[in-house]
């Protein structure tokens, strides 16, 4: 009886031991290296930027540092919101650097052509950073998955609200790029369905600084809505001059289609006041949001985006896939992490869609009056929550064509 | 109704006073470069940074003293411009036996300092900066609504630019200056100091810089890359209009800013471009320049 025990228990031992070694080994290079690719210095450096890099960085902190025994490592670099450097970039961690998943992404140029690339070479991409819906939609992966929000999301928060409360007719002014036009598409299907007219749209170059050309037309157009399909310092500066060339005042009334809280922040509440959004995450909407974001602004000064917040809970999905499949295999760990629920602070009831979307709930948000902030950060009402079935399409639907039946 | 190419002329109209607006600031950034480089054969390329320190001197002296609009109009520029004669005094009097490369290479970099400092410090959002409270709504001209500050903003260009152009053509101090660059030791020889005069036209620069910026502040946000987005098309600008010629630089700054204004109306996707289509071509059938002389 002791005999057949011993020899059990030393069997057992040496399987168990087998297994880890064979875990262990599975680790390419013996370390998870995640890379964060991002706009370090360009017009997005503030939506995403070294903040998403402290937000991975905390995420594996989080974790203990290690998964599936091995070390995590973060690296990071500026992709300059150019889609041939970032692929260039994605191409030399993949080939020489040993490493396994690429975050942030933002800037949606950029995020298409590296998931293609990280497609081809069984790589994970975890974009939280670009919008556009087509990274799920015809340009989707196996190994791709969409995280804060899409281009889809927004049309369905801020743009259908617009249209409930009475703005029928629309005018776009779109950034020029890939995200621009998916975001004006996505609004128009939206407007469309609900019985709106769209009266034109014009579409400016990326990183425009002067607006005043582009805001007459708008105006000149009687819409009763601005759309704006652009995001960053575009957003801001259309804005202020919206503001400026008496836009609002008037009676047309500005949907900021994409706005971050570091938008906000940069306007002031005097001009943004009233404005509304969606958005897929709020540093004030519980202890558990709060709590991580004071950890968050511990490190940089500043509250965290909805994309760095978003970087920080697919990386730590990442990791647990990583840490639950055994392995760092690129298509392993992603179907991984399609069987695994997402929950954590940012997403509490997220699931992946067989497209890689993330479906999770979103928020409609508007920007609250000088007079009802506390101060620095406390910006926004939030008004509705957008249920993860209603906020995200099905992706039978969404043009994937793995997920095509 | 009448039409003209297919827009409205209102349309038209509007589109041709902003162009004006927009030239206004091409004009004095372009102005303040067309001096140095008249003056001191120096490629400013810092000149978008200093651009970028006026706005930033202004929402500073607004934020950390309390220092309103009007007083920071003349204030801003003063602080930006006395950077700018410690910079000459210090760097670039040493560069003037060189090459214009060297010139160039040292603005080019300092620029890059500046403005990595700035974004380090401020990241890239920009920060807010109110219209004075005097200058704050607008008019309805009928075919458009102008906003009272960039009306102002034209007034305020045209007098600087009148002002300078005068100055340097017209006065005895500019005709010192003038002559001191055509033949500094035969000007030294007449009891005038050259060196003092080349780190006071330097400093007047850059000062112009720095009022286009506190200019600018209100309309864009107080940005530390407003500077780098709006650079290349003032060289541009200054390259048409003839490297140096005053005249040249304020004109084509005007011009520029109205055929960008149109290009924004009959293909907006083409208005970053437009600027540099015209430099292209004004190259290739007059190297000097519009307004330059060929040497």
């Amino acid at each position: 009886m002791l005999k057949k025990l011993l020899a059990g228990t030393a069997t057992l031992a040496l399987a168990a031991g087998a297994v880890t070694g064979a875990a262990q080994a599975q680790i390419s290079g013996d370390t998870v290296k995640i890379g964060v690719l991002t706009d370090k210095s360009s017009l997005y450096a503030d939506v995403s930027g070294e903040g998403s890099v402290v937000a991975a960085q905390l995420a594996v902190e989080e974790f203990g540092g290690k998964a599936a025994g091995k070390p995590v490592q973060v690296i990071s670099a500026d992709h300059q919101n150019k889609a041939d450097i970032s692929s260039n970039i994605a191409r030399q961690w993949f080939d020489t650097e040993g490493v396994d998943a690429i975050a942030d992404l933002v800037t949606s140029s950029t995020a298409l052509a590296v998931q293609e690339v990280a497609r081809d070479k069984g790589k994970v991409t975890l974009i939280s950073g670009a919008a556009t819906s087509r990274l799920t939609g015809d340009a989707c992966s196996p190994t791709g998955f969409h995280w804060a929000y899409d281009t889809y999301a927004l049309a369905v928060g801020t743009g259908r609200a617009m249209v409930q409360e009475g703005g029928k007719t629309w005018f776009f002014l779109t950034a020029d790029y890939a995200f621009g036009h998916s975001l004006e598409a996505d609004v128009t299907r939206e407007v469309k369905a609900l019985g709106g007219e769209v009266k034109g749209s014009v579409r400016h170059p990326l990183n425009n600084s002067d607006f005043s050309s582009f805001l007459l037309q708008a105006q000149g157009s009687g819409a009763q809505v601005i759309g704006l399909a652009n995001a960053g310092t575009d957003t801001t500066n259309s804005i202020k001059q919206a503001a400026e060339f008496g836009i609002t005042s008037s009676g047309q009334s500005l949907a900021g289609l994409l706005l971050f809280i570091s938008d906000v922040d940069s306007l002031g509440l005097q001009i943004a006041q009233g404005l509304s959004l969606t958005t897929g995450f709020y540093w004030d909407m519980d202890d558990e949001t709060r709590a991580w974001s004071a950890k968050y602004e511990q490190k940089t000064g500043k509250k965290p985006t909805m994309v760095q917040a978003g970087v920080y809970s697919s990386v730590l999905h990442y990791l647990r896939a990583v840490d639950a499949a055994g392995t760092d295999e690129g298509l392993k760990v992603a179907n991984k992490m399609k069987e695994l629920p997402v929950k954590d602070m940012f997403a509490k009831n997220g699931k992946i869609l067989p497209n890689g979307r993330m479906a999770h709930d979103m928020y409609l948000a508007r920007v609250k009056q000088p007079s009802q902030s506390k101060g620095r950060w406390d910006y926004y009402d939030i008004l509705r929550t957008i249920p993860a079935d209603e906020a995200y399409q099905k992706a039978e639907l969404s043009g994937c064509p793995f997920t095509k039946k | 109704m009448l039409e003209l190419l297919g827009v409205p002329p209102q349309v038209l109209f509007g589109q041709l006073l902003l162009g004006l607006i927009n030239g206004s600031f091409y004009a004095l950034l372009s102005l303040g470069l067309a001096v140095i480089f008249g003056m001191l054969n120096v490629i400013n390329f810092a000149h978008g940074a200093q651009y970028m320190l006026g706005a930033f001197a202004a929402w500073m002296l607004l934020k950390f003293a309390g220092v309103n609009y009007w007083v920071a109009l003349v204030l801003a520029p003063v602080l930006v411009g006395l950077l700018g004669v410690v910079l000459e005094k210090l760097m670039l009097s040493r560069l003037y036996k060189l090459d214009h490369l060297y010139g160039l290479l040292l603005t080019f970099g300092l620029a890059l300092i500046i403005e990595g400092m700035f974004r380090h410090w401020y990241g890239v959002s920009g920060q807010p900066y109110p219209i004075p409270q005097a200058l704050a709504g607008g008019h309805n001209l009928g075919f458009m609504f102008l906003p009272t500050y960039r009306g102002w903003v034209v007034a305020v260009s045209l007098v600087v630019c009148f002002g300078t152009w005068f100055m340097i053509e017209r006065t005895r101090l500019g005709a010192y200056l003038r002559a001191a660059t055509e033949n500094p030791v035969l000007v030294q020889a007449f009891g005038i100091n050259v060196p003092v005069m080349i780190t006071a036209t330097y400093g007047f620069g850059v000062a112009l810089a720095g009022l286009a910026g506190v200019l600018a502040a209100p309309i864009y946000q107080v940005n530390p890359l407003m500077g780098s987005h709006l650079i290349i098309v003032v060289f541009a600008v200054v390259v048409i209009g003839g490297m140096g010629s005053i005249l040249g630089a304020v004109l084509t700054g005007f011009m520029l800013g109205i055929l960008e204004g149109f290009t924004k109306v009959f293909y907006p996707e083409a208005s970053n471009i437009v600027i540099f289509v015209v430099m292209a071509v004004v190259l290739l059938i007059k190297p000097a320049g519009l307004f330059g002389r060929e040497k």
